[in-house]
């Protein structure tokens, strides 16, 4: 009886307990409704309906009907999709090599004493608050292949530079250092914030026990910052994978960028949705495009949080 | 605190419920009282934007219980959004349309049919037949343009060259290309162009005797053998360095390498008249002349038309307002500052605007000219044109393999209309 008795209160403090922070929890949740509900409305609702849409053929102006796994099964087959997934992934790859050039211009920007900081800053962040549309149609002129400003100083010093766009050779290259110019300011303002959290016990300690400035970078500032740059890792190869408005406007804009030379090269498989999706008014397919690449932007990114465990230094 | 709180959360509520509100107001604006009613007009170019606020206006003079919302949405977004808001059912009442797009519309049942009896003897026949869908006519044409030669009189000169006359022929063409590029220069011919298959390779595919798509819209042309010759006439030209490589033209365009001196000819629409006449280079050193002949004389003949939304609510004011834009009072508007009226005899104030300049041989045009080739996805196989046709382009692949590649492409497409 008394232990009966005994659990029952117990059971009744126990709800009690559990009921003041759902109290709390309700609040919390009313909080956060204004930007979950637009999450919900605008974001995820979409991706179901994009999910749906993936297996219909949905034309022009809606009215769709199913096709089971006939998208899926063309997308295999289909040697667009192929190209548009490897360029992506090339762009992803090279992309990444802004990291370390992030990280190296970061400590350097960092060093104590360092007069005109702000102006370095700014100059590095510049890129990042100006729109893509305009890099990309700057860039576009700055790279053209007889009056660009890039083969005017190639030819002063007696290199006749190619076009750099428009030829197949040059041209993934010449799109990757525009999304490394564009991106390397916000991934140095990351890495010096991630810099600044360093303790300076740390280099103290280090520079007591007779490590230089170089040694110091590699011992200290390098593993320190790995979670920074694990972040910045994830943030770049999702933002890569989904590149799309650069390769727009630089290719040449909509349907004339397929009279590139150099398309072949740098179809994106975001570039490829949209023209299924809005050029030639084949949504079911645009549809499966997307899912495609968002399992790979999953995969990959699970694939990175798996390897974190190997490079990533939590203190 | 919690006050405070409590009142932010209800701020953001309210401030979530007047977006919302906000985001729902656009849509049918135009049943907003009985006498009166407002009817939107969707248009794409800001430079005619004027005019068509003169028409709204002329119509709403005679109609006065009819108001017009012209609504310029720019090519660049216009057919997607146009797309979107006929899936909702939001299209403007009235709209421009032009002929790729056509026949997607026509056949969605997203514009309606024209009912009454209408006298198109008033308008160039290619044009009617270019919005006649399954026997029924859907639109009535607004304007219209034909291709015609551009040249660099400067360039003629230096070279010696006589200007290009009525009547002259590819073989006087090849010549004159021949004749004209100067490599020491860096002036070429022209510029085989791969992004404007309506003023370049159509015209040469139909003067060469070729066809693009058959006339019942099923089969491809691109493997017939003049059309490929139509095709070839432009590969030639760039392998003979008498136009820039395609790397070249996908860096700078020939229409700005035509404005830099750089290319003696240009084969260009009648709308460039604006553009040549405003540009100083060349506004005193370009006159225009008819397209050479090949098997045949062709150009090719294309127009916007105005339609109607087959969901407007106002079905009457719209149709009243589509034949007053298809009527003689309208293309004379029209025709003062706009691109070429279509209705026939109202052309002769754009010609007389700019009398130093040949424009005659456009309107001449139209006895032989050819309606742009179009189909129920005329993008699809648009976009399989690009696709194979650059390979060519480039050198990569014979002009006749990728032709064959682009039929069988095209066939394909066409096949899932």
């Amino acid at each position: 009886m008394t232990t009966t008795a005994g659990s029952r209160a117990v059971r009744a403090a126990r709800v009690e307990k559990a009921r003041r922070p759902r109290a709390e929890a309700l609040w919390g949740y009313a909080f956060i409704a204004p930007t979950g509900l637009g999450l919900a409305v605008f974001y995820l609702w979409p991706v179901l309906q994009t999910a749906y849409f993936s297996f219909t053929e949905w034309g022009a102006f809606g009215g769709h009907t199913w096709t089971g796994l006939d998208n899926y099964t063309r997308l295999l087959g289909d040697p667009e999709v192929g190209r548009a997934m490897l360029n992506t992934l090339a762009y992803t790859a090279l992309g990444l090599i802004g990291i370390p050039l992030a990280i190296v211009f970061a400590a350097l920007l960092n060093r104590p004493g360092l007069r005109g900081v702000s102006v370095y800053r700014t100059a590095f962040f510049l890129p990042v608050v100006t729109m893509p549309v305009a890099v990309a149609m700057l860039w576009r002129w700055l790279y053209n292949g007889d009056y660009g400003l890039v083969n005017q100083v190639l030819a002063t010093v007696g290199i006749d530079g190619p076009n750099w766009i428009a030829d197949p050779a040059t041209a993934m290259y010449a799109l990757v250092v525009v999304g490394i110019w564009s991106s390397i300011g916000y991934n140095l303002i990351i890495f010096l914030a991630g810099m600044q959290a360093i303790p300076k016990e740390l280099y103290e300690a280090a520079s007591l026990d007779g490590a230089g400035r170089v040694r110091q970078f590699f011992s200290i500032t390098l593993p320190m910052l790995s979670p920074t740059a694990f972040f910045v890792s994830i943030v770049s190869v999702i933002g890569s994978l989904q590149l799309f408005d650069l390769v727009f406007v630089m290719t040449g804009s909509g349907q004339s960028a397929r009279a590139n030379p150099a398309y072949g090269r740098l179809q994106t498989v975001v570039q490829l949705f949209y023209e299924r999706a809005f050029v030639t008014n084949d949504r079911g397919y645009a549809a499966a495009i997307v899912i495609a690449l968002l399992v790979l932007i999953a995969g990959l990114t699970i694939l990175q949080f798996r390897l974190q465990r190997r490079w990533v230094h939590y203190v | 605190m919690w006050k405070s709180a409590r009142r932010g959360a209800a701020l953001l509520c309210a401030a979530l419920l007047a977006s919302a509100c906000g985001g729902g107001e656009q849509v049918g604006s135009g049943a907003q009282s009985q006498e009166k009613v407002t009817l939107s007009y969707g248009v794409w170019d800001a430079t005619q934007q004027s005019a068509m606020q003169e028409l709204a206006a002329e119509f709403t003079r005679t109609h006065p219980d009819v108001a017009i919302d012209v609504q310029l949405t720019p090519w660049a977004d216009y057919w997607t959004k146009l797309k979107a808001a006929a899936s909702g059912g939001a299209a403007p009442d009235v709209f421009w349309m032009n002929g790729p797009n056509f026949q997607l519309y026509a056949s969605n049942g997203v514009i309606k049919p024209i009912e009454e009896q209408v006298d198109t003897s008033v308008y160039p026949k290619a044009l009617v037949d270019l919005y006649t869908y399954d026997g029924k006519l859907y639109g009535l044409p607004k304007d219209m343009d034909t291709v015609g030669v551009w040249y660099n009189k400067t360039l003629f000169d230096a070279a010696k060259v006589k200007y290009p006359a009525d009547g002259w022929t590819w073989a006087d063409f090849k010549e004159a290309a021949a004749k004209l590029t100067d490599p020491d220069k860096g002036v070429y011919a022209i510029g085989a162009e791969l992004t404007s298959f309506q003023e370049y390779q159509y015209n040469t595919i139909y003067q060469a005797g070729g066809y693009v798509i058959s006339p019942d819209g099923g089969k491809s042309g691109y493997d017939d053998p003049k059309t490929i010759e139509g095709l070839k006439f432009w590969t030639d030209l760039i392998a003979a360095k008498q136009s820039p490589d395609l790397k070249t033209m996908t860096d700078t365009a020939p229409l700005q390498l035509f404005e830099a001196g750089k290319l003696a000819m240009y084969w260009g629409g009648s709308w460039d008249v604006a553009e040549f006449t405003k540009n100083d280079y060349t506004k005193d050193k370009v006159d225009v002349a008819p397209l050479p002949k090949g098997e045949k004389q062709a150009t090719i003949i294309h127009g916007v038309a105005n339609v109607m939304s087959a969901k407007t609510e106002h079905p009457a004011q719209a149709w009243e307002f589509v034949r007053f834009l298809g009527s003689k009072p309208a293309a004379d508007i029209l025709g003062k500052k706009g691109p070429i009226p279509a209705y026939n005899g109202t052309q002769s104030a754009w010609v007389g605007a700019h009398p130093e300049l040949k424009l005659q041989v456009f309107l001449d045009a139209v006895a032989y000219a050819v309606p742009y080739p179009v189909s129920k996805n005329t993008a699809a196989w648009q976009e399989a044109e690009l696709t194979n046709l650059t390979k060519a382009w480039t050198g990569e692949v014979p002009i006749e393999k990728a032709a064959a590649d682009l039929a069988a492409g095209m066939n394909d497409l066409l096949a899932k209309e």
